[in-house]
């Protein structure tokens, strides 16, 4: 039997994949993608919450999360083509001009 | 009745506020009038509330809102029209309004037109909330508000450079406004406190509860209260040792000094007192001592007035000295009779002060009253007014002054103190002699004036029509002490004399002469050329002429080594402990910032390193902390 | 025992797939994984009754979001390959791993569930779309509104910042003067 400890389990482990994605890469792109997987893995865990506790609110909060996600993507790989046309590369280091 | 309470209470207020507006713009002739007609609407106010309570005798309260509720401690801001309040109320408005209209030609050249107004209506509110106010707390803040609006006004021509004492013996007018400021300061603790004792004892700054209960308290604890109120109406109303501030104040504009330190805010003392009789008539002993005092300043102020050559600050002496003669009616119990003295006492010098603006403004503010002389001839009206007012101030048969300060004598006889009955006496002597040697050497005589090349002239006719009703009020006012014993004792304590008959007349007749003798003395010497020259040389003169150095001796006693200590705390505590401390600590977070700035690379791989670590850190303290199940 | 089946083979797809995407070094390979990664969740919605999420997120992620990046894909030159100066692999797997494991332990722990009301319950009478149409257009009308302008925000957002004349823009002008002005 499934219960609601495995879907959060799941969710977790996808969130830790997500996690590794964005400490480990420098793709700039790959970060985004990073960023994705973990916006899944918490809508998994939404959607899980709301089937065992019979309430539609976390669904709710799942198609919210889509929206952000969404948005923040249009917005995001905007400034991420603006970047590569001014400095020809998308590697992260290269955004590095405030430091203390 | 409750919108006249506010409309006389807050029509100050907002033609304050109005003037203030212009606070920074050129001369607008319509900030004076405007204040002014707000401050007769107030005046008109005060008249209604004051017929209004004559005929019904009933008393008018107003409750604006709470203003502080904490625990147990409740002040609300609430104002009261009794027959005391209503009395102060109609005098203050009155005499400002005609401050007011006097000072449109006083000020009219001076660059600070707009903010004089505003703060002169200011004080008028302050001096309202002060009278009308309902509890302590309340009274306690007009008492603040016209001690800051005195220091504003003492310190209006700001921009004059110090001097030193032997030439102006108030120094410089932000000097003297800091002197008034700072022992007013003082005085104020002591009312604080004596506030204080009030509310622990009691547990409320209502007068009427205050009032009600005061008699259950133990003497002891209403001897401290007496005491402590009263060391706040020291510092308000320049008793000794408190006093050389008032004399100093008459560096401020001369209308000031007629509505401030002379009128109104020097008698918030008496009316203190007044208001808190059923405290000081627990506490006869208390009261003697304040009627001692008041004698003492009476003759002391009297005696300085004697020989001073300025012109404001021998009417600054007579004020003080009769300050002493309201606080001797008031300690001995007859606080109707002080209230009274209060009364035409704010009529006659008001209209004395107004006649020495005019005086300055003659002779392009020189003070020395030996440069002038013989300014009857072109000033007639304004001699006339001053004559009129010191007659009243000398307590001649049929001015004001007669009435009010004749009853203070009889009072004195009355209660069997016949050493401060005489020492009321001679105080009438010279206040008569002062008042002619002022008006003799000022108006008549030669005229010395040509000498240092003045070019006097008449005032406008709206500052003489201005002083008019003050005048005639110095005439007249005397005649309605039957109906104000009446309409106060409904409120106040009744006090009879019990002198009749022949010892009542003996004893008019007995101060009477007194004034007319110093007045005759007075004629007599400066028509004949004044007092020799080696008068000057004597130690007496020098004494009185140098305040009893006084000055000289706070200076000495209290200024330098407080100038001293300052340094020490400056040098020694502050630069070297507190500022040391300080700088350690701030070294130490500059210091560690500059190592931890390392961690600000910019680098968005490393941020996000160090916030998995705080993630995981937080992840910890979850597990850590959580509730066992 | 479908259900179960079904749970574990999804979900070890979905962690290889996710594992490919963040570990591939080729950006269109990644791209192409998280996309069906995407897909294989949306196989836990399914599973979870909700229909209509499922759905939303086939369509929103594997169509839309997923045809974004390929559309930004082409901008860049996305053949030459990125050289990442990859951090310390043993800080980062610790890190991540421990996060896992602690939230795992977290998870682990039973809920108190008895204390959780349902504010709105699902019921078997009506579907799920029509369900969530009823919740999401009265209780949560006016956050569903907000999102739509957000997107529509978003989306005008990044039509100027895609837009061909963005590579001389105002703000790198400014950012360039400064840099001059720096070196001065």
């Amino acid at each position: 039997m499934i219960t609601l400890t495995h879907y959060l389990v799941l969710s977790a482990i996808l969130f830790s994949i997500a996690l590794v994605g964005v400490l480990r890469r420098k793709n700039l792109l790959m970060l985004f993608f990073a960023t994705e997987i973990a916006l899944n893995a918490i809508n998994i865990a939404f959607a899980a919450i709301s089937k065992y506790y019979g309430d539609l609110t976390g669904q709710m909060f799942a198609f919210f999360v889509i929206a952000i996600a969404a948005s923040e993507v249009a917005v995001g790989l905007g400034l991420l083509i603006i970047w590569y046309k001014r400095r020809g590369t998308i590697d992260l280091d290269s955004l590095q001009t405030m430091h203390g | 009745m409750e919108k006249y309470v506010l409309i006389a209470l807050f029509a100050p207020l907002v033609g304050s506020l109005f003037a203030g507006a212009y606070a920074m713009k050129p001369k607008r002739l319509i900030t004076g009038i405007v204040t002014s007609a707000l401050l007769f609407v107030s005046f008109i106010s005060s008249l209604i509330l004051l017929f209004y309570l004559l005929k019904t005798e009933e008393v008018v309260r107003v409750k604006l809102f709470d203003w502080i509720t904490t625990g147990s401690l409740t002040i609300p801001f609430g104002f009261v029209a009794d027959q005391v309040s209503v009395i102060m109320m109609v005098t203050v408005t009155l005499v400002s309004t005609l401050v007011h209209v006097y000072s449109i030609g006083y000020m009219e050249h001076d660059k600070g037109f707009n903010r004089f107004f505003s703060y002169l209506s200011a004080f008028v509110f302050s001096m309202l909330v002060l009278v009308m106010s309902d509890n302590f707390a309340g009274l306690f803040i007009g008492w603040e508000g016209v001690g800051l609006c005195s220091w504003l006004l003492i310190g209006f021509w700001y921009y004059k450079k110090d001097e030193p004492r032997d030439v102006n013996p108030s120094i410089s007018p932000s000097w003297a406004a800091n002197e008034a400021f700072i022992m007013n300061r003082i005085a104020d603790l002591g009312m604080l406190i004596g506030l204080f004792i009030i509310y622990w004892h009691i547990g409320s700054l209502d007068y009427k509860i205050v009032f009600a209960h005061v008699n259950l308290l133990d003497i002891a604890v209403i001897t401290m209260m007496g005491v402590f109120l009263f060391i706040g109406a020291m510092g308000k109303s320049a008793q000794f040792p408190l006093h050389t501030w008032l004399a100093d104040a008459m560096e401020g504009p001369t209308p000031v000094s007629a509505l401030i330190h002379a009128a109104t805010m020097v008698t918030a003392g008496v009316y203190l007192v007044v208001r808190s009789f059923p405290i000081y008539s627990q506490i006869p002993n208390i009261g003697f001592y304040i009627a001692a005092l008041g004698a003492f300043v009476a003759v002391f102020a009297a005696s300085m007035a004697l020989v001073n050559t300025d012109l404001k600050r021998i009417i600054a002496y007579s004020t003080l000295s009769q300050l002493g003669y309201m606080f001797v009616a008031a300690g001995l119990g007859a606080y109707w009779v002080a209230l009274f003295h209060l009364m035409t006492h704010a009529f006659f010098k008001a209209l004395l002060f107004l006649g020495a603006g005019n005086v300055m403004h003659a002779m392009n503010d020189e003070l020395n009253i030996f440069k002038m002389g013989g300014l009857y001839k072109v000033m007639r009206w304004t001699a006339i007014f001053m004559i009129i007012a010191s007659l009243a101030l000398s307590g001649i048969y049929p001015f004001a002054g007669f009435f009010s300060k004749d009853k203070i004598l009889e009072v004195a006889f009355d209660s069997q103190h016949y050493i401060l009955w005489f020492m009321l006496w001679v105080g009438a002597g010279m206040t008569a002699f002062y008042s002619f040697r002022l008006i003799m050497l000022v108006f008549f005589g030669e005229e010395r004036y040509k000498k240092y090349g003045f070019h006097p002239h008449e005032a406008h006719w709206y500052m003489l029509a201005a002083m008019a009703p003050l005048a005639l009020l110095a005439i007249v006012a005397g005649f309605f002490e039957e109906p104000f014993e009446e309409f106060v004792t409904q409120l106040l304590p009744e006090y009879h004399v019990h002198i009749h008959g022949i010892l009542a007349v003996a004893l008019i007749g007995l101060t009477t002469l007194m004034a007319l003798s110093g007045i005759g003395l007075a004629v007599y010497k400066y028509s004949h050329g004044g007092f020799s020259p080696k008068w000057k040389e004597t130690f007496i003169y020098k004494l009185l002429y140098n305040q009893y150095y006084i000055p000289v001796l706070y200076e000495k006693l209290f200024i330098e080594p407080y100038k001293e200590l300052s340094k020490i705390a400056w040098k020694e505590l502050d630069l070297r402990i507190v500022d040391a401390t300080v700088d350690f600590i701030a070294g130490i977070i500059y210091k560690s910032g500059f190592a931890g700035r390392v961690v600000q690379s910019g680098n968005l791989s490393k941020m996000l390193r160090w916030m998995v670590i705080g993630l995981l850190i937080l992840l910890v303290l979850v597990i850590v902390y959580s509730p066992v199940r | 025992m479908f259900e179960v089946v079904a749970f574990y083979l999804f979900a070890a797809l979905t962690i290889v797939m996710f594992v490919i995407t963040v570990t591939s070094k080729n950006a269109l390979y990644a791209m192409s994984s998280l996309a069906a990664g995407m897909i294989f969740i949306s196989a836990f919605f399914f599973l979870l009754d909700a229909d209509f999420l499922g759905v939303v997120q086939i369509i929103v992620y594997s169509g839309a979001v997923m045809a974004l990046y390929a559309f930004a894909m082409m901008f860049m030159d996305t053949t030459k390959e990125v050289k990442e100066n990859n951090p310390p692999k043993k800080i980062v797997f610790f890190l991540s791993g421990m996060i896992a494991l602690l939230l795992v332990l977290i998870l682990l722990t039973p809920i108190i569930s008895d204390k959780v009301k349902a504010l709105y319950p699902m019921s078997d009478e009506i579907g799920n779309t029509e369900a969530v149409g009823i919740v999401l257009f009265t209780k949560y009308l006016v956050p569903f509104e907000v999102a739509a302008i957000m997107l529509l925000v978003a989306m005008i957002a990044g039509i100027i910042l895609a837009s061909k004349r963005m590579d001389e823009s105002i703000t790198l002008k400014i950012d360039q003067e400064i840099e001059q002005k720096g070196a001065e």
